[in-house]
C-alpha cells in the first residue's frame, strides 16, 4: 500500500504552494502531493517582510528591472531567465492579489509600490511589512480550494527514488508516528528553501537545513553557484532577526560609532536626506555587507557583547511613517532589543539571509535529472547571479513555482508508471533510518557541538570575505566533521515525533551542503558579487563569468565544472551605485569584451 | 556567576508512559533569552529527547505556542527573566491532544480552516488583464486585523468552551472567515454563514473573552466572533420578514 | 483530501488527551469572572420577575401591593434582592465594557473609538436611572 501520486512536491512554502496551485488550475485530473516537514503556513515564506518586485509603475519598465537585477547579480544572472522572470513577475503578483492577498494601496485603491535596495524606480509591491507572511497565508488558504492537492503534513523527504535514470519518488518519515514510507510518483520537485542554518548567524529560521540541496545533490544532480550566500545587511545582534530594507526604503541611514553615514566611503553616492534610489542605503546588499567590515577592519563598528554592529537611524521617520510603513520593524526592536526606533539607533550587522546558489536548474525548473525539479531559494536558475537583490526572491516562487509546477505535470502526464525496482531503495532506507540513526547507541559526540564546529567552520572560510587558505582549511575541517558525525550520540530512541532523530538527519544534510559552498568558493578565484576573496580582489571575465556546478562523484569527492552565463542583451558591464545614472542601452559595452563560453 | 533558572517540563513519551511527568533543568538565564532558548539548551546540552516545535524564533511562524505557568504563550516571545527566580513550567498547549512531551495534535483545527472557506469566492473572476481590484486602504482596515493570524493556536487553548466542547468551530477558524467576509473583494458570505450559524459554529461562543487577550497579533477574535453574531441574527431576522432575500 | 494517517493505525502513538475537571472555572480569575457573569443572569431574569410582581401587585390595589412588601421582608428575599442587584451592576458594567467588541460603528474614515461606545452605554444608564428615580422618589 505505497501512496502514489502523479506529481510530488517537497516543501510547502510559497515555491511548493504556487507549484501545487499551478498544476490543480492547469491539469487538474493529475493527483498532487505536498510532502512538508512542517505544516506549510510555518514556512520559512512566512517571515519575509520587505515585499515583492514586478514592474508596473507608468514610468517603469521590464528592461529596467532587467538590468538592476543583472547587474545586481554582477553579471552572474542568466539573462534569458531574467527576462522571462521580469516579465511574468507582475502578472502572478497580480494573481496573488486576486486571490486575497492584502498588497498595500494608494489612497486611489491601486496597487502601492516603495523603493528597494539597488533597483533605480519603485517597484516593490507590498503588505505593509509582513509581506512574505500574507503571501504564504494567501497562498496556503486558496491552495485549500483544490482537492487533487493532497497534504502530507509533518513528513520529512529522507531520500529521492532514483532507478533508471529517472526520479521515482521520495521516501519520507511521518515525524508523528515514526513510520517511513515511500511516496512515489512520476516527477518531484524540490522547494524545500535554503540552508542559512549552516552559518551561526542568520536571519533563517531552524528549518532551513539545505534539505533539498542535500537530496539532489546525492541523488547526483549538480549544485551551482554555491559559494554564493547573500548576507543582509541589517540584522539584530543577538538573535540574527531580520530587519527589513523597507527600513531603509523608507529612509533608514546606517551609520558607524561616530554617527557618520559610512556608506558614502564606498562608491555608493553621496548622503542626501531623503532616500535616493540605488545610492547609499538602497545599494545592493553585498555592497553594504561589505562596507560593514571595512568599517569593521578601520575600528569604527561599535562593540557589543554580541560583537560588532552598526546603527540603523529611523527616528528622523516619525512615528507615524513607522507605523504605517514598517510596524512588524517597530515590534521587533521593541521586542527583542527593547528599543523603540521612533527615538532609539537600532544595532545592527549583516546576517546570513538568502543563498543564491542551489539546485542547478533550468529556466522551466527542470534538474537534468529526469522527473526532478526544484524552485524557489532551493533553485538556481539563476536569476540572482552572484548577489540577489532585495524583493525579487519573493516573485521568484511564484514564477519558478508556476513553472516548475506546469513543466513537472507536463512530464508526469506523459512519463511512463513506476518500475518495481524502487521497493529495494525504500528498505535500505527505513533500514538506515532505523538501525543507524534511531537505533544508534554508544554515540560520543554531541549533535549540538558538530552542529556548532560547522556553523563556526563556515563563518570563518565562507563570511563576507575568504581567502583560499581559510577555504582549504574548512574542507578538511568538514570532512573531519562527517567523520565525526558518525559517532553522535542519539539519546532519543523513540519513534514518536522524534525531533533528535530529525535533527541528525538535517546535520547530515547541512554537512553536504557546507561541503558545496565551500568547495565551490575554493575554486572560484575571483571576486564577484557576494563571493569576495582577498587574495583573487578582481572581477574576472575572462575565466569566471559562469556558473560553478558542483556533483559529488562516486568516490566521495567533488567534480566541479563550468557553465557559461547566457547573455542575450546586456553584456558585463561596470556596476554603477550613487547618483551616476547606468545606461540601459543594450550597445554599450563599457569597454569589456563579450566572453563566448569560458571553461575552466 | 551567572544567573539560572529552573524549568519544569511536561514529558510524554507514549512508549514509556501513560500520563505525563514532569522534569526539572536548570538553564542559564542572560536577560535577552526566552523560553524557547532555554529549551534549546536543554536538547542541545541537557537531554537530547525533549521534543517540541519552533522554527522562525520571531513570533511570526507560530509554532513554538506552549502553556508557560498556566497561560498559553509563544515561546519564543516570552522572556525568562520575566520569571525569575523560578521555576518555570512550561506544558504543551492546553485542549489539544499531546502527540509527545511539548507536541500537540493540530489536525483539528486544519480540517475546521478548510470548512469556513477561507479564500476569496467570487461569482465571476476578474481577468488578469483587467488589472487589480481596487480596493482602498479603508476598506482594507475592514479586515485587516483579522488577516493578521498566525495560526498560533493560543486562543483554542486559552478558550474554555472549546475544551469542553471539541467541536466548537473555535475562535481562529473565525476570525479567518470574517477576514474573508470583510474583505471587499470577496462575495462569499452567505455561503460561510450557513457553516458557521450552525450549533456549533459562532452560536457556540458565549463570549468568555480569554482569546482575545491572549492573542499575541491582536488580532481580536472575539472581536469577530460577536460582530458576527450581530450579523447572523440581522440576516436570519432579513430571512424571516423577505424571504426570498432582498 | 485525505490524510493517509487516517487509514493507517498500526504505528499511530497513543495520544495524551487531557480531561478538563468539573472546577475548571476556578482556575483562573477570568474564567471565574466569567462564570460568574453567566451566573448574573440568572438573577438578571430574577430581577425582571420581581419588578413584574411589584407592577402586578400595584395593579391589584394598596392591599396587594402590601402583601408582597410583607412577603419581601422576608430575609431569604431580602438576601436574594441583594445579590440580585449586585449581581445586576456586575453584569451591566461587564456588559458595557464587552459592548464595543461586538459593535463596531463607522464615522467616516475610522471608527468610533471603544471607549466612547462604553461611555455612551453608562450614560444612558446613569440618564434612565435618574429618569426612573425621579419619577418614583420625586413625583
Amino acid at each position: 500500500m505505497t501512496p502514489s501520486h502523479d506529481v510530488v512536491l517537497v516543501g510547502g512554502g510559497g515555491a511548493g504552494l504556487r507549484a501545487a496551485i499551478a498544476i490543480a488550475e492547469t491539469n487538474p485530473r493529475l493527483n498532487v502531493a505536498v510532502v512538508s516537514k512542517v505544516y506549510p503556513m510555518r514556512s520559512h515564506t512566512v517571515s519575509a517582510e520587505g515585499g515583492a518586485a514586478g514592474a508596473i509603475a507608468a514610468d517603469d519598465s521590464l528592461d529596467e528591472h532587467a538590468y538592476d537585477t543583472i547587474s545586481g547579480g554582477d553579471w552572474l544572472c542568466d539573462q534569458d531567465a531574467v527576462e522571462a522572470f521580469v516579465k511574468e513577475a507582475p502578472q502572478e503578483l497580480l494573481r496573488l492579489e486576486h486571490w486575497g492577498c492584502p498588497w498595500s494601496r494608494q489612497p486611489d485603491g491601486h496597487i502601492a509600490v516603495r523603493p528597494f535596495g539597488g533597483m533605480k524606480k519603485m517597484r516593490t509591491w507590498f503588505a505593509a511589512d509582513k509581506t512574505g507572511f500574507h503571501m504564504l497565508h494567501t497562498l496556503f488558504q486558496t491552495s485549500l480550494k483544490y482537492t487533487s492537492v493532497v497534504r502530507y503534513d509533518e513528513w520529512f523527504v529522507t531520500r529521492l527514488l532514483v532507478d533508471d535514470g529517472r526520479v521515482q519518488g521520495v521516501v519520507a518519515l511521518e515525524l508523528m508516528s515514526g513510520r517511513i514510507e515511500a511516496i512515489t510518483a512520476r516527477a518531484v520537485i524540490l522547494c524545500t528553501g535554503g540552508c542559512g542554518r549552516v552559518f551561526p548567524f542568520t536571519t533563517n529560521a531552524s528549518i532551513k537545513t539545505g534539505d533539498g540541496m542535500a537530496l539532489a545533490y546525492r541523488a547526483g544532480a549538480p549544485l551551482k553557484d554555491m559559494e554564493f550566500v547573500q548576507y543582509h545587511p541589517t540584522g539584530l545582534p543577538f538573535t540574527g532577526i531580520l530587519i527589513t530594507e523597507a527600513a531603509r526604503a523608507e529612509g533608514g541611514y546606517l551609520l558607524n560609532k561616530d554617527g557618520y553615514r559610512y556608506l558614502q566611503d564606498y562608491q555608493l553616492g553621496t548622503p542626501q536626506p531623503k532616500p535616493v534610489l540605488r545610492s547609499m542605503e538602497l545599494g545592493p546588499r553585498d555592497r553594504l555587507s561589505q562596507a560593514f567590515m571595512k568599517e569593521l577592519e578601520k575600528g569604527r563598528t561599535i562593540e557589543t557583547p554580541y560583537g560588532p554592529v552598526v546603527n540603523l537611524d529611523l527616528r528622523h521617520l516619525g512615528h507615524k511613517v513607522i507605523d504605517a510603513k514598517i510596524p512588524f520593524v517597530r515590534e521587533l526592536c521593541q521586542k527583542y532589543q527593547n528599543l523603540d526606533p521612533v527615538k532609539d539607533l537600532i544595532p545592527v550587522r549583516p546576517v546570513v539571509h538568502y543563498m543564491m546558489g542551489g539546485v542547478h536548474t533550468d529556466i522551466n525548473g527542470a534538474t537534468p535529472l529526469a522527473g526532478l525539479y526544484a524552485a524557489g531559494e532551493v533553485a538556481c536558475v539563476s536569476i540572482n547571479g552572484a548577489n540577489r537583490l532585495g524583493s525579487n526572491s519573493l516573485p521568484e516562487l511564484l514564477v519558478f513555482g508556476a513553472r516548475a509546477g506546469q513543466a513537472a505535470a507536463e512530464h508526469a502526464s506523459h512519463e511512463a508508471p513506476i518500475s518495481a525496482h524502487v521497493s529495494a531503495q525504500v528498505q535500505d532506507e527505513r533500514q538506515r533510518l532505523e538501525r543507524d540513526v534511531l537505533g544508534k547507541t554508544g554515540g560520543r559526540e554531541r549533535l549540538a557541538d558538530i552542529r556548532d564546529q560547522m556553523q563556526k567552520a563556515l563563518e570563518e572560510s565562507a563570511g563576507i570575505y575568504r581567502d583560499g587558505a581559510k577555504l582549504s582549511w574548512a574542507v578538511e575541517r568538514l570532512r573531519e566533521l562527517q567523520e565525526r558525525v558518525t559517532d553522535v550520540s542519539i539519546e532519543d530512541h523513540s519513534r514518536t515525533f522524534n525531533t533528535e532523530r530529525v535533527a541528525a538527519i538535517e546535520l547530515a544534510c547541512m554537512l553536504d551542503v557546507a561541503e558545496a559552498i565551500v568547495q565551490s568558493a575554493l575554486r572560484r578565484e575571483e571576486s564577484r558579487g557576494a563571493h569576495q576573496r582577498t587574495d583573487f580582489p578582481a572581477r574576472d571575465d575572462r575565466r569566471f563569468l559562469a556558473h560553478s556546478l558542483i556533483s559529488r562523484t562516486s568516490d566521495q569527492s567533488v567534480h566541479v565544472e563550468y557553465l557559461p552565463v547566457r547573455i542575450t542583451r546586456w553584456p558585463p558591464g561596470e556596476r554603477v551605485y550613487g547618483e551616476v545614472v547606468p545606461h540601459v542601452e543594450t550597445d554599450k559595452a563599457a569597454g569589456r569584451q563579450i566572453p563566448t563560453g569560458a571553461r575552466v | 556567576m551567572s544567573k539560572r533558572i529552573k524549568l519544569q517540563v511536561a514529558r510524554y513519551r507514549p512508549e514509556q508512559e501513560s500520563e505525563s511527568v514532569f522534569e526539572e533543568y536548570e538553564v542559564p538565564c542572560p536577560s535577552d533569552w526566552v523560553v524557547l532558548d532555554g529549551l534549546n539548551h536543554v536538547k542541545d546540552q541537557l537531554d537530547g529527547t525533549l521534543s517540541y516545535r519552533w522554527s522562525c524564533r520571531m513570533g511570526i511562524c507560530g509554532s513554538c505556542g506552549m502553556t508557560v505557568n498556566g497561560e498559553p504563550k509563544l515561546t519564543c516571545a516570552t522572556f525568562l527573566d520575566d520569571y525569575a527566580p523560578g521555576p518555570v513550567r512550561v506544558e504543551p498547549l492546553r485542549n489539544f491532544p499531546v502527540i509527545r512531551d511539548l507536541v500537540v495534535d493540530l489536525g483539528d483545527f486544519m480540517q475546521k480552516l478548510v470548512r469556513v472557506k477561507p479564500w476569496i469566492v467570487r461569482s465571476v473572476e476578474k481577468p488578469l488583464a483587467a488589472g487589480e481590484y481596487l480596493q482602498t486602504p479603508e476598506e482594507m482596515d475592514e479586515y485587516k486585523q483579522f488577516s493578521m493570524c498566525i495560526n498560533c493556536m493560543l486562543c483554542y487553548a486559552a478558550c474554555p468552551i472549546y475544551g469542553l466542547d471539541p467541536k466548537f468551530i473555535g475562535p481562529a477558524a473565525i476570525a479567518l472567515a470574517q477576514r474573508y467576509n470583510l474583505d471587499s473583494r470577496d462575495e462569499g458570505a452567505a455561503e460561510r454563514l450557513e457553516i458557521l450559524s450552525e450549533h456549533e459554529g459562532i452560536w457556540g461562543c458565549t463570549f468568555v473573552g480569554e482569546c482575545t487577550k491572549v492573542c499575541p497579533k491582536n488580532v481580536n477574535p472575539a472581536g469577530a466572533i460577536q460582530r458576527y453574531k450581530l450579523n447572523a441574527a440581522l440576516e436570519s431576522v432579513k430571512s424571516f420578514f423577505l424571504p426570498r432575500g432582498a | 483530501m485525505a490524510h493517509i494517517a487516517e487509514h493507517y493505525t498500526e504505528y499511530h502513538p497513543r495520544w495524551l488527551r487531557p480531561h478538563i475537571s468539573t472546577y475548571w472555572w476556578l482556575r483562573k480569575r477570568s474564567y471565574f469572572a466569567f462564570i460568574l457573569r453567566e451566573i448574573s443572569s440568572l438573577f438578571v431574569a430574577w430581577s425582571v420577575v420581581y419588578v413584574l410582581l411589584i407592577v402586578y401587585a400595584v395593579g391589584r390595589g394598596p392591599t396587594v401591593y402590601q402583601e408582597l412588601l410583607e412577603w419581601s421582608r422576608q430575609p431569604w428575599v431580602i438576601v436574594v434582592n441583594v445579590i440580585s442587584l449586585l449581581l445586576v451592576g456586575f453584569h451591566a458594567v461587564t456588559w458595557f465594557n464587552l459592548a464595543p467588541q461586538a459593535l463596531v460603528v463607522r464615522l467616516g474614515h475610522t471608527h468610533v473609538p471603544g471607549a466612547v461606545i462604553s461611555a455612551s452605554n453608562y450614560a444612558a444608564w446613569v440618564v434612565v436611572s435618574a429618569i426612573v428615580a425621579w419619577i418614583i422618589v420625586g413625583g
